[in-house]
């Protein structure tokens, strides 16, 4: 966590995000929360609670009404220029779908490379790609796909891109936004078992976002569980899978479906009687 | 083939099914021979990953696909559906199998109301609108909407995503099909959502004596559902069991696999999930 006299590496101070046409209803109110040096902190949430938006606040994709978002003890909300350019290079972001994210006209070499390049990392040619090739083979990928375009990848892979894209620049922190919801389970696995290994050996931080529970609980040691805009619950692993504060948490651990027929029909039984008309998405 | 069902036969009996589609390179199989039996009022899940032909397999029972090649037998209370004309498929349809997809959004007109959407397996089967929009607002309460008598008269758009795929679910059922074929369901929808979905169409199922074929990827939402699991792969059933053998015994390294795969609250954190594979080759088609 915070070790003495450092700035943990990033901070969210009260942010405030609220849309136009949705007057009123604050699409994030008032989050806060910290992200220590090579920690993951997962932010959970149903749809529509404001986890996405929180993420794009602090990765600077969406500019918060109020609050402020620090990184290693730099206000980014109020940063301009170069200031602000070398303090972005610190926190790199991964998308949901790698379909979507990756430019389909850009090679692996481009896509991979462009950090690199654009930062001023590696402004000689041949060591970038020499470089590229060391990055995409910490995430399982090679030499030999440097030439090649998005298409010719499976979503796996894609999303292998995507990482090694983020990891380019050597950030502290990556901010990943449902980064295996779109994978098949066997794919998931890997991809999960790659930022277990990148933390170990990179000792990088994670601000994971995701809406499935047990994905979170592999892989963070922090929680924070979001609702219509707020944190309503922040603790430890331990503390919120096993003793849940906040009504709400204990309702979506309650819905995760458990792999097991007989944990499965015990657990049956104490969910049945639906309240009739009982939407949680218009009962927020 | 017999026109009428023998006793005790199953529901639905697929036999040694083949699918394939033409492409410039020829044809190409995405189910290489599937057997697959659903009893009535039994509720079976056809589980896999992204191209392994379950779905296919679901739609062919209703010949969704005009452009699959078919081979094998696909018996239904006894009658090959792969024989039958259109018109005898369209009778078929929503009165003995109902089908619900993955997004409602994407399987509900946007410019019809809701009531029409639901009413029409009945209209079109001859069931005058009074009486027709009578069963679907019944239907639509019984499935947990509130205020259906009003509702009946929402487009889909008005509706959230779990209250669509109930009206989905609705267009399914009205007609009282013995079968439904459900076809990742839930895969878009909130934890919460997901587990009364699921309730709502396992209490139907039992009320009706209605038999479910739940085509999915997530073992975690078989474990609860389902009596039957057949587990798919590369357009084969690699293994078939019930669902408590499946889940503490699995035979085929495959489905151990998959069960390895997915992370379960309780177990350590960082456990390793996946397969040592050269992750270049992570068991997907490129």
């Amino acid at each position: 966590m915070n070790t003495a006299g450092e700035p943990p590496i990033l901070e969210a101070r009260n942010l405030v995000k609220t849309f136009p046409g949705q007057a009123g209803t604050r699409a994030v109110d008032d989050v806060s929360f910290t992200v220590g040096r090579g920690e993951a902190l997962g932010l959970v949430g149903e749809s529509g609670s404001g986890k996405s938006t929180t993420a794009r606040c602090v990765a600077g994709l969406v500019r918060p009404d109020s609050g402020r978002v620090l990184i290693g003890g730099q206000d980014v909300t109020r940063a301009r220029g170069r200031a602000l350019r070398a303090t972005r290079r610190r926190v790199q972001m991964v998308f949901q779908d790698p379909y979507s994210s990756l430019n389909p006209r850009m090679t692996v070499a481009e896509l991979v490379g462009e950090g690199l390049y654009v930062h001023g990392i590696e402004p000689d040619r041949a060591r970038r790609r020499d470089r590229t090739v060391q990055i995409l083979e910490t995430v399982g990928l090679g030499a030999e796909h440097l030439d090649r375009y998005p298409r010719s990848f499976s979503g796996g892979q894609r999303q292998r891109i995507a990482i090694a894209r983020a990891l380019a620049v050597g950030p502290d922190l990556l901010i990943c936004d449902e980064p295996v919801a779109s994978l098949d389970v066997s794919v998931q696995a890997q991809v999960l078992d790659l930022f277990c290994d990148l933390r170990e050996k990179l000792g990088l931080a994670l601000l994971f976002i995701a809406h499935d529970l047990a994905v979170v609980h592999h892989l963070c040691g922090r929680v924070a569980v979001m609702n219509s805009g707020r944190v309503v619950e922040l603790g430890g692993r331990e503390q919120v899978y096993t003793a849940p504060e906040h009504p709400y948490t204990r309702a979506l651990l309650d819905a995760v479906p458990v792999p097991d027929p007989a944990a499965e029909r015990a657990r049956a039984g104490a969910l049945r009687p639906v309240p009739a008309h009982h939407d949680p998405e218009e009962t927020r | 083939m017999s026109a009428h069902p023998t006793q005790g036969s199953p529901l639905l009996d697929i036999r040694g099914l083949t699918v394939s589609y033409p492409t410039p390179q020829g044809p190409a199989q995405v189910v290489r021979g599937v057997d697959l039996a659903v009893a009535p009022g039994e509720r079976v899940a056809l589980v896999g990953e992204s191209g392994s032909g379950k779905s296919v397999t679901a739609r062919s029972v209703l010949r969704l696909d005009p452009d699959a090649r078919t081979g094998g037998r696909i018996l239904l209370e006894g009658e090959d559906v792969l024989e039958m004309t259109p018109r005898e498929v369209r009778r078929v349809r929503g009165a003995r199998a109902g089908l619900v997809f993955q997004d409602p959004l994407a399987s509900l007109n946007p410019v019809k109301t809701v009531g029409w959407q639901i009413t029409q397996p009945l209209r079109i089967r001859g069931v005058g609108r009074r009486e027709a929009r009578r069963r679907a607002v019944d239907l639509l309460g019984r499935l947990g909407v509130a205020d259906p008598d009003r509702r009946f008269d929402d487009h889909p758009h008005q509706f959230s995503g779990g209250m669509r795929q109930r009206v989905v679910i609705a267009i399914a059922v009205i007609a009282e099909p013995r079968l439904l074929i459900a076809d990742e369901p839930t895969t878009a929808l909130d934890v919460r959502v997901q587990a009364q979905v699921l309730e709502l169409m396992e209490d139907l199922a039992r009320e009706r004596g209605m038999a479910v074929l739940l085509i999915t990827h997530d073992l975690g939402i078989v474990a609860g559902f389902a009596r039957r699991v057949a587990v798919m792969r590369h357009g084969l059933i690699v293994e078939e069991a019930d669902v408590d053998r499946l889940y503490a015994s699995p035979s085929h390294p495959y489905t151990r696999s998959l069960l390895d795969a997915v992370p379960r609250i309780g177990d350590a954190p960082g456990r390793r999930l996946g397969a040592p594979v050269p992750a270049t080759t992570e068991g997907e088609a490129l």
